[in-house]
């Protein structure tokens, strides 16, 4: 009675909005208190179980896992003394993926380019089984290693590494992270349905993007244009073909 | 409808239809440059893809007065109210005013037809069928010929003249490399052009006096097709013959005579 009497509202001011807010409090409190028979529990575990399959399962079951074929360190071969004998840090970048004469970018070396210095199958220039591998079986029959490619665009996409590299001065771990500081190669993600690569379709289900090489896709490369003011970029005909 | 800006480079054609003497050797080099695709039969030729097409036209008299024309029409890449643009509601089609270039992008085009509605000039063609990058059983070994400077098309989307563009964005890659900005006027041609045997096609930049395209505008013989709907293509044609440069446009009797008058 007397719960009552206060809740009706004797008070002149905001008596309805705390009968209101009353109401929806005890709807609640019902709620809580009896989780089975209000259901709570079977929609937190629809709601969980759903989101677990969505966020957690369907990726894992979208996306293809391969390594590739040698695990191959960028760290050894860019170190200053042991590695490539380039003065600088971009050389030792470009001396294996390195620009034909006409501007097109050559992406992953071809075995001759490894057979500069890996020319002897017999004596191995380290020590880690991975060369001796290498030597066994590529370059002792002379046949091309069957590299992944991590961020291979799509056929309707052009783009020039030569505008960005040479005219636009970005240095390569700008969008590709410091690749030259590691010792292993990462997992090869691909996307079962589409084919692409994780690294073009974005790490993150969710589309969250926390580095430039988590995702590469056009919304990504209208995004570095627009804020680098070279909005005139963002033409059709300059990414696609 | 997007505004009109006023870009670096205008890039045009001027077809000199006195050399052309149809050979259709630009026809043939458009569809190998461009992976434009074959069906398995293509005895209908109303439903073949040509971005360069080229059309035969005569004066209509009898012998010996009749005389014969050969008409190559590429995309026109008109440059003021692009019909195709203004109508596409998928923001497929643009023009970048930096270039002049109409693009078309096929992964977003949604094959509504609207644009090849638009054309005034029929430049745009619709692919029924599955191009022959895609399509598996007929065209088995075909997509050996294809050319990786430009993607193949699927079924379901419109295609149309690009003016090579692909062509442009090696040039520029190659200028990159030697450490220029600017491209030469002869580094960028298409392909119809680099093949007319007669060298009846000329490409380059209207916006360059020096280029040889923007000098040859300004010749009496040079018109445009259907000039008056006020589009602004930038495809020229060149030709002395008056019936010819009639045909190019819709006019009322004696109404051509008094529009030629009144250009010169």
């Amino acid at each position: 009675m007397e719960q009552q009497m206060r809740s009706s509202g004797n008070s002149p001011k905001g008596g309805w909005l705390s009968t209101l807010i009353d109401l929806v409090l005890s709807y609640y409190a019902r709620i809580i208190s009896q989780p089975f028979q209000s259901g709570l529990v079977w929609f937190l575990g629809g709601l969980g179980g759903a989101l677990f399959v969505g966020w957690i399962l369907f990726p894992m079951a979208l996306y293809s896992e391969q390594t590739q074929p040698i695990n191959f360190s960028h760290a050894i071969h860019t170190m200053p003394d042991i590695g490539l004998d380039e003065p600088t840090e971009l050389g030792r970048c470009l001396h294996c993926h390195s620009f034909r004469n006409d501007g097109t970018f050559a992406g992953i070396p071809k075995l001759e380019t490894c057979m500069e210095c890996h020319d002897d199958p017999e004596s191995p220039l380290g020590e880690t089984a991975e060369e001796k591998k290498f030597l066994k079986q590529y370059v002792a029959n002379e046949k091309e290693v069957p590299w992944f490619s991590y961020y291979k665009q799509p056929d309707c996409v052009y783009f020039p590494h030569i505008a960005h590299v040479k005219m636009g001065k970005i240095d390569c771990r700008t969008c590709h992270g410091d690749h030259a500081k590691t010792d292993n190669l990462p997992l090869y993600k691909k996307n079962r349905l589409t084919k692409y690569s994780i690294n073009i379709w974005g790490k993150h289900i969710s589309g969250y993007k926390a580095n430039t090489w988590d995702r590469m896709k056009m919304d990504d490369c209208a995004e570095c244009h627009t804020k680098t003011g070279h909005e005139e970029n963002n033409a059709c005909f300059v990414c696609h073909k | 409808m997007m505004k009109e800006e006023k870009g670096k480079y205008k890039y045009g054609m001027v077809i000199d239809l006195d050399k052309c003497s149809g050979c259709g050797t630009c026809m043939v080099a458009c569809a190998s440059e461009n992976n434009v695709s074959v069906r398995a039969d293509e005895s209908d030729k109303e439903r073949s893809i040509t971005w360069m097409q080229l059309f035969k036209i005569t004066n209509g008299k009898p012998f010996p007065d009749t005389e014969v024309s050969y008409f190559p029409r590429p995309c026109m890449h008109c440059h003021h109210h692009t019909p195709c643009v203004s109508v596409c509601p998928a923001t497929a089609t643009r023009i970048d005013y930096n270039t002049g270039i109409v693009s078309q992008i096929y992964t977003r085009c949604i094959g509504c037809r609207y644009c090849q509605a638009a054309c005034p000039y029929h430049a745009r063609y619709f692919n029924w069928w599955d191009g022959y990058g895609l399509a598996k059983p007929f065209s088995k070994g075909l997509e050996r010929a294809l050319s990786p400077e430009v993607s193949v098309r699927m079924r379901g989307v419109v295609e149309k003249c690009s003016f090579c563009h692909h062509r442009l964005m090696s040039a520029k890659s190659k200028a990159y490399a030697e450490g220029r900005r600017e491209i030469r006027e002869d580094e960028y041609i298409p392909a119809c052009a680099e093949a007319c045997p007669t060298q009846a096609i000329t490409f380059g930049d209207l916006n360059n006096p020096r280029h040889k395209v923007s000098q040859l505008i300004k010749s009496p013989r040079a018109f445009r097709l259907l000039e008056r709907l006020g589009t602004e293509p930038k495809v020229y044609y060149l030709s002395s013959k008056s019936w010819v440069r009639k045909m190019a446009d819709n006019y009322l009797p004696n109404q051509f005579q008094q529009v030629t008058k009144a250009m010169t």
